[in-house]
């Protein structure tokens, strides 16, 4: 047999959440290390340190994930030394390759995260109003270096080349396992795209009105899934649950719908798409019936910044360019 | 020299490029700020066509359409104004000025229309003065 594929992977500013999803794949993963050696899995797995990390050759480790967005200076360091460090590197789970959830931080100052984070927050007690600071002296004689928070969150592909993109928060095991084979077998598409099956999560889904030979009709009434609890097997968007669905990757096999809960865009855009949330505008008012309920959908979403960009805001045009640093 | 603003228009060819050709036939005067573009319909331009116009420095962008009812495609317009209206709200929700932004409807007989539409859009864009891209406000 082959030489094993040396593997790494990193935690950037995620909730290691990827890593439990890779860890899903459960025993499929023991067959997995037959091809692969591990020799970074950090903070959350095996027990190397980033001083290991930056002791490896250049390029000495064949394949390495991130997870995670870049949120602050260590993110960034550490990002960059795995770059280096590696021949081919992946972008794992929708912050790694669109910012995720963290990146619509970049709607708030800095101050309005930190004073929720630390201070408003109801279960948070900090009587003396400390934040977080790069600097710090602790009881007079440890001096601290934290990492500073960055001005802005970025993707991985923002700060280094990154060949390949996963979407998922986070990435189905099953796909994990798929995506474990193709690289096992070397069979990988051409660098800069997304690993991906390609189909929309409404090819994967079971209700989709053309499965059931069913008309898909304009939407004449917004709900949220607080107002009440959909029909198991309509299609939500049918029902007006609006759902993401048409222009996210399926492959999660549409595992929120299965649970009648609407897609709300993890996955990552289909092929094609530049920019995620101005075509969720576009596919969601293409599904309306009219301008009434077009504001209807407006004011039961009270942010539609936030509602279409959910996981994908930092790769967004209008975070990227159009809005850089106006609230920081 | 007061600032002379960019302004991307995208017009549906069916009327408001027809509109646009009738404010020159009727010798109306008006801006030399509005780069036209051709689109089959309003209902063709997605708003990342907004967007990526306004990340490339325009400082204004016009998506003018039929009146509804005069769709050439039966119902494109009606998809615009919704898309539009919701976008609208996305610009303003993630801290851009919606008011660089605008949709009209102008038929192939409101030359004068078109004409005092970017008139007043190009005063209006004066005001707001250059797209922050460029290091405006």
């Amino acid at each position: 047999m082959a030489d094993k594929i040396k593997f790494g992977f990193l935690l950037a500013g995620g909730c290691a959440g990827c890593e439990t999803a890779l860890v899903d794949i459960s025993e499929r993963l023991v067959d997995a290390l037959d091809h692969l050696e591990v020799v970074f899995w950090a903070p959350t797995v095996a027990d190397v340190k980033y001083k290991d990390l930056e002791a490896m050759e250049d390029g000495f480790i064949d394949l390495a994930f991130v997870d995670g967005m870049v949120r602050n200076t260590e993110n960034e360091h550490t990002v960059k030394v795995l770059r280096q460090k590696s021949k081919t590197l992946v972008a794992f789970g929708a912050c790694a390759s669109l910012g995720g959830i963290a990146a619509l931080g970049d709607m708030h100052s800095k101050e309005e995260l930190f004073n929720q984070a630390y201070k408003d927050t109801f279960s948070t007690d900090n009587p003396e109003g400390l934040l977080p600071e790069p600097q710090c002296l602790w009881e007079g004689k440890y001096d601290l270096t934290l990492p500073a928070f960055t001005k802005r969150v970025s993707t991985i592909d923002q700060l280094v080349d990154v060949d390949y993109y996963v979407g998922g928060c986070p990435p189905h095991h099953d796909f994990i396992f798929q995506l474990i084979q193709a690289v096992v077998s070397g069979n990988l598409p051409p660098k800069g795209s997304w690993l991906t099956s390609g189909k929309a999560v409404c090819d994967i889904c079971k209700r989709n009105p053309a499965e059931h030979d069913q008309q898909r009709l304009p939407i004449g009434e917004v709900f949220r899934t607080v107002d009440g609890r959909p029909d198991e097997d309509k299609c939500l968007l049918q029902q007006g649950y609006i759902c993401f669905g048409p222009v996210t990757q399926g492959d999660c096999g549409a595992s929120c719908l299965n649970v009648n809960i609407p897609c709300r865009g993890c996955g990552g855009p289909i092929p094609g798409v530049k920019d995620y949330g101005a075509r969720c505008v576009s596919m969601v008012a293409s599904s309306l019936k009219d301008d009434q309920t077009a504001e209807k959908l407006i004011s039961k979403f009270n942010d539609m910044a936030k509602f279409c960009y959910r996981y994908s805001y930092s790769s967004g045009i209008l975070n990227q360019k159009l809005t850089p640093g106006n609230k920081v | 020299m007061s600032f002379s603003p960019n302004i991307v228009g995208f017009a549906c060819q069916w009327c408001t490029y027809a509109g646009a050709d009738l404010a020159g036939n009727l010798r109306c005067k008006y801006p030399p700020t509005i780069k036209l573009i051709r689109v089959p319909c309003s209902g063709s331009v997605e708003p990342e066509y907004v967007l990526e116009s306004l990340a490339r420095g325009a400082d204004g962008v016009l998506i003018g359409g039929c009146h509804f009812g005069d769709c050439h495609y039966k119902e494109g317009n009606y998809k615009t104004s919704r898309r539009m209206t919701i976008l609208k709200k996305m610009i303003e929700d993630a801290g851009f000025d919606p008011r660089r932004f605008r949709l009209e409807w102008i038929s192939g007989a409101e030359g004068k229309r078109f004409a005092e539409v970017v008139e007043e859009f190009t005063r209006e864009l004066q005001e707001l003065g250059p797209n922050p891209v460029k290091g405006g406000a």
